[in-house]
């Protein structure tokens, strides 16, 4: 299967939305070689501004170039723009209803190698707190690419999170995404796999490896972190009577936080993590650091085993 | 517009600040009386009104009771209303918050995020072709905020001359005098080794304010006028205090400072 990173859709997908909209200005914080921002800059100069190593100031800038009318995009990687700007993200951002349109790059364990300090394993829980903020976590390049385009002709604060290595291309080139939206991938009757990012794939890859132990699994694409697509997710746990959520992410406030949340409202089925517990990531390559934490096609399998048996005491 | 009495105006402006804290129960009376005279000359002397206005951030959002006065007295919102400040569902705010209030350019009050957003602002206004600019107040103990810095780095690396931040440096902040914190001295030469044009001047005087922001309309690079104020100014028991950086005065300490303000409504 052909792979590719999901930087690099993100970036194509600001470019397209760049050429079209003049109003469209990239903030970076001295990590556009490494996102592909210098792209943007070769074909847009007077609308990249690079402010150095200064997340803080990129996010209240940009908070400055949306009252001026401008529709900005930031980014860095995901630990620093969500993280160490956050407060800059909550107020300036979200309180004045600014529409800053923030890349969360290298996020979750795709930074492998660089270790605990590069691994955003909380970006997600603390943007989805953030009142009017709307969290993608796109599949593949193509999704994050439609991801960028979705988040610059959408109104209000956006954060995309996206990976820095290569995935498998799940979706074609054109597709769309739809904030609360979901895709169903696979349908399934025994249990829901649920997954956001790059456990899209793997979750593929556990829901055929279940089907050979006689277990259906239904497999949903919830890029759409917050809104979440409510509906879709509780029609199909209710079908399935269980669930796992996936995703390279701290369990509590990631998708397997959102998943919960929504089936203790309206659909009290159990529910399995598949993600980081509490704790922070470490140094290895990205296939190690994921089989470190269970997130492969066996770990999920087994959450799902698990989750069947639960639901079925 | 005409032109009031100005130093009248800013006694009339201080005392509404301060019967508008009484009647809230709480607010900021200390840094709201340091920057009457500041907003007064902004208000009503040096910022251009209409199609490309210039733009005001009060990223020392805790001063907003004086920015609200002020605001009633340019005729911006009723005088009547400045009585609900901090009450449920009014859109005096305790902090500034544009989406409530028309006329306000920026919600603020999380210090050093004001600043960095009106450097974002001038940067947008000189992209848009606009010759408007955009003028910034933060406090002197604001400026222990690093990302004050980090904006103040980027404004000057984008050599923009459509920004002027006037420093309210009335040497106190919360938990005492703001040189017993960490001190911000010289504010002036920090500015300038930021690469901004900077002047110390009188922020009491109009005079001093008038040439300064003269001074600063000449310029083509960022401005920072550091101007020296004092904490709780024209009220005596105020001057100085941190007490009264966040206390609320009560009955017979307002009829106290209405006594020493004096002004003719």
């Amino acid at each position: 299967m052909k792979t590719k990173p999901t930087r690099e859709g993100w970036i194509e997908g600001l470019l397209e939305a760049a050429g079209r909209n003049d109003r469209i200005v990239l903030l970076d914080a001295d990590v556009s070689r490494s996102i592909g921002g210098e792209r943007f800059a070769d074909r847009f100069p007077a609308r990249h501004f690079n402010v150095g190593v200064s997340e803080q100031e990129m996010i209240s800038e940009a908070a400055g170039l949306a009252l001026a009318g401008f529709v900005p995009f930031v980014q860095s990687y995901a630990v620093f723009c969500a993280g160490r700007a956050w407060e800059q993200i909550r107020t300036s951002v979200c309180h004045m209803g600014l529409g800053v349109k923030i890349g969360g790059a290298h996020a979750g364990l795709s930074a492998g190698p660089d270790g605990a300090t590069h691994q955003a394993l909380e970006d997600v829980a603390v943007m989805r707190v953030l009142p009017g903020m709307t969290v993608l976590v796109p599949a593949d390049s193509n999704q994050t690419r439609a991801a960028a385009i979705t988040a610059a002709e959408t109104e209000g604060p956006f954060y995309v999170r996206f990976g820095r290595n290569p995935v498998p291309e799940i979706y074609p080139e054109g597709c769309r995404v739809v904030p609360g939206g979901a895709d169903v991938l696979r349908e399934g009757s025994d249990v829901l796999l649920a997954a956001a990012g790059a456990m899209v794939g793997v979750c593929l890859d556990a829901a055929s490896m279940l089907q050979a132990s006689g277990i259906s699994a239904a497999v949903v694409n919830a890029y759409s972190i917050k809104p979440l697509a409510s509906d879709l997710l509780v029609e199909l746990a209710s079908r399935c009577g269980c669930a796992v959520a996936a995703m390279d992410h701290q369990e509590a406030g990631g998708l397997f936080g959102a998943v919960s949340e929504l089936m203790a409202r309206r659909c009290p089925v159990p529910v399995e993590p598949v993600g980081v517990p509490d704790s922070f990531g470490e140094s290895g390559s990205p296939e190690e650091v994921f089989a470190r934490f269970g997130l492969t096609a066996e770990g999920v399998a087994s959450a799902a085993v698990r989750v069947v048996s639960r639901a079925s005491r | 517009m005409e032109i009031p009495d100005l130093p009248n105006l800013a006694a009339r402006i201080r005392l509404d600040v301060l019967e508008m804290i009484h009647a809230a129960g709480s607010g900021h009376p200390g840094g709201s009386l340091s920057a009457v005279e500041i907003l007064v000359q902004l208000f009503f002397r040096e910022m251009k009104a209409g199609a490309d206005r210039d733009r005001f951030i009060l990223s020392k959002g805790h001063a907003a009771p004086a920015l609200y006065a002020v605001m009633a007295a340019r005729g911006m919102l009723p005088r009547s209303e400045l009585s609900s400040l901090r009450r449920l569902g009014s859109r005096l705010q305790g902090h500034p918050d544009m989406h409530r209030l028309p006329g306000l350019d920026s919600s603020t009050g999380s210090l050093g995020q004001g600043f960095a957003a009106a450097v974002g602002l001038a940067r947008g206004l000189r992209l848009s072709g606009s010759s408007a600019r955009v003028y910034c107040l933060l406090g002197d103990g604001e400026l222990q905020e690093g990302a004050v810095w980090e904006a103040a780095a980027g404004a000057a690396h984008a050599g923009l001359g459509n920004i002027v931040a006037i420093v309210d440096c009335n040497g106190v902040q919360l938990d005492g005098p703001v040189d017993s914190i960490k001190r911000q001295k010289p504010a002036s030469e920090r500015w300038l080794a930021w690469g901004w044009h900077a002047l110390d001047l009188d922020g009491h005087s109009f005079e001093s304010l008038e040439e300064a922001f003269r001074e600063a309309r000449a310029v083509s690079m960022p401005v920072a006028l550091c101007a020296r104020t004092v904490k709780g100014r024209g009220v005596s028991f105020m001057e100085g205090s941190c007490a009264w950086h966040g206390r609320c005065p009560d009955a017979s300490e307002l009829e106290r400072a209405r006594g020493e303000i004096g002004a003719n409504p």
